[in-house]
């Protein structure tokens, strides 16, 4: 079998060793309810309260704002939900961007369909939302701004101080989607006005099903999920001790390593988007050079479609994934490419490439290599390509 | 995700590239879904298919019914290749995942435009023809709950 690159760090991570032997007491030895009276189950609370505690110093908030939930997705659909539930008399307008993950996006489509109102802001060509779209967005009736802080497909960050700021001086609460972001770069919810924030455990090293979001006391929302007085009442459930435990360990580790890996993986991004645009023709890179995740590439292959490169790719054991409309399951290509301006084709042709800590320049090299045989071969195949040169050669 | 046969016929596609002075040239479908399917036919005196060719710009399935296509027709005279349907080429390559299925429809559209394109040069009647689709879209169906 030939060996794995795996470039798809955002789609997900590989548990980490020490994460795994953290959490494995946490099936047998120690198996109690945190909720029950008794000793025996007291090593579970403590444990739980003890990943808060991580979390919390990671973000410079106290214990008690952060709430353990089964991911990104359901804090996401935490914070918008039941902010608009709660904050309806005081109005229902609400502004996201056109570039959020879905789990922003349908939740803020449900609230439509329920009688709120949504803005979905434009991005520039690099997928910055600029702090005057926000400002002139925001009315009396804004309760609710939800943007995120890193994108997940184009890694572009956004200027989350600045936009938190305009949303707090209209009176409207700010939440952000970092699950692309948290413990990739430096985070401070009260430096950089952050009311809410969503986050995931296994984009970081740590197991799936389990994440958190920040909720800064004051901030009157209720429970989603509903059951049970876990998480002072506002998130019922067990908790996923195993997950949770899990999850602390993974933040420790990854905020230990977070300056050494930034700049090992943003020279290796570098390294390897100055070679393809210099080696591959009719490329582009897609997002901002400047304020982008360290670990992310998203390039645009002219004239070929991203579905083709993958599956080439996968033969030879490289792991990406594609804006591609072939790969969402629909016909139109990624909401983000088409929002920083792509035409349908150029999306088409898309391909992301996330990196992790374990990834080599050995193997960038590899990649490079097999990316270019690959395009050229897609190329030649290509109906579009055949148009372009028959007229770039009359 | 894919069955053998398409894996097969995207990895080695057969009769990819042009014909030049095709018989017929047809192109199919649009860059905006992501799929463009163009076939050349070489048809000989008596309306038997010499040899097919193609390009394609699509996913791994439009590459591979496109081959499939190709090899389906290569052989036939005109009215034999016009009976060629999505339904052939997709059981010729072993079934195509649900959300593929349009890209059996591009190659079977490909087919006839090719075949209008050599209709039209030579100013024959093909019973049965009909002026093919350039866009070959279908609509998103919600899944019941």
């Amino acid at each position: 079998m030939k060996n794995l690159i795996y470039l798809d760090h955002a789609a997900t991570t590989s548990t980490l060793p020490e994460v795994v032997d953290a959490m494995l007491p946490y099936f047998s030895a120690h198996y109690g309810n945190p909720s029950s009276v008794y000793d025996f189950a007291q090593q579970s609370k403590h444990a739980v309260q003890q990943t808060r505690t991580t979390i919390a110093n990671a973000l410079g908030c106290p214990d008690k704002d952060i709430y353990f939930t089964a991911g990104g997705t359901e804090a996401d659909n935490w914070a918008i939900k039941e902010t608009a539930h709660a904050y309806r008399s005081k109005g229902n307008h609400i502004i996201t961007t056109k570039i959020e993950h879905h789990a922003v996006l349908h939740t803020c489509e449900y609230l439509e369909k329920n009688g709120f109102e949504v803005t979905y802001l434009d991005v520039n060509e690099d997928g910055i939302v600029t702090p005057e779209s926000l400002e002139k967005a925001m009315r009396p009736d804004t309760i609710l701004v939800s943007i995120m802080f890193a994108n997940n497909e184009i890694g572009t960050i956004q200027p989350i101080k600045e936009l938190g700021e305009i949303a707090h001086k209209h009176g409207a609460l700010f939440h952000t989607d970092a699950v692309q972001a948290f413990c990739q770069v430096p985070i401070n919810v009260k430096e950089m006005n952050i009311d809410m924030l969503s986050a995931s455990g296994h984009k970081l090293g740590g197991p799936k099903g389990i994440g958190f979001l920040y909720i800064r006391t004051g901030i009157k929302i209720g429970p989603l999920i509903h059951g049970g007085a876990q998480e002072r009442r506002r998130r019922a459930g067990t908790e996923n001790v195993p997950g949770i435990v899990g999850l602390g360990k993974a933040v420790e580790i990854s905020l230990a390593t977070m300056e050494e890996r930034a700049k090992k993986e943003s020279e290796l991004r570098d390294y390897m988007m100055d070679r393809i645009l210099a080696e591959i023709p009719f490329t582009r890179i897609n997002g901002s050079r400047k304020h982008r995740l360290p670990n992310n590439i998203n390039f645009s292959f002219q004239f070929i479609e991203g579905e083709s490169l993958l599956i080439m790719l996968d033969m030879e054991g490289i792991c990406a994934s594609s804006g591609s409309a072939c790969t969402s399951g629909s016909l139109d290509p990624s909401h983000v490419l088409l929002a920083i301006g792509l035409p349908h084709e150029i999306a088409h042709g898309s391909l992301r490439l996330t990196l992790g800590n374990e990834n080599t320049k050995e193997e960038i090299d590899f990649v490079i290599e097999q990316l270019k045989k690959i395009v050229g071969r897609l190329r030649e195949m290509s109906p579009l390509y055949e148009d372009y040169m028959k007229k770039g050669n009359k | 995700m894919y069955s053998e046969k398409v894996m097969d016929h995207f990895q080695n596609p057969r009769n990819v590239g042009e014909i030049e002075n095709a018989s017929g040239v047809g192109t199919v479908g649009n860059a905006k879904c992501g799929d463009i399917m163009r076939m050349y036919l070489d048809i000989d005196e008596n309306h038997v298919i010499r040899e097919a060719r193609f390009k394609t710009f699509g996913c791994g399935a439009a590459v591979a019914t496109s081959s499939m296509a190709t090899e389906l027709v290569t052989g036939l005279t005109v009215e034999e290749a016009l009976k060629v349907t999505n339904k052939a080429v997709m059981e010729a390559l072993d079934g195509l995942p649900p959300v593929k299925v349009h890209c059996s429809l591009l190659a079977e559209e490909a087919i006839h435009a090719a075949l209008w394109d050599y209709a039209e040069k030579n100013h024959l009647k093909i019973e049965g023809l009909e002026r093919p689709k350039t866009d070959i879209s279908e609509h998103e169906e919600e899944e019941e709950w």
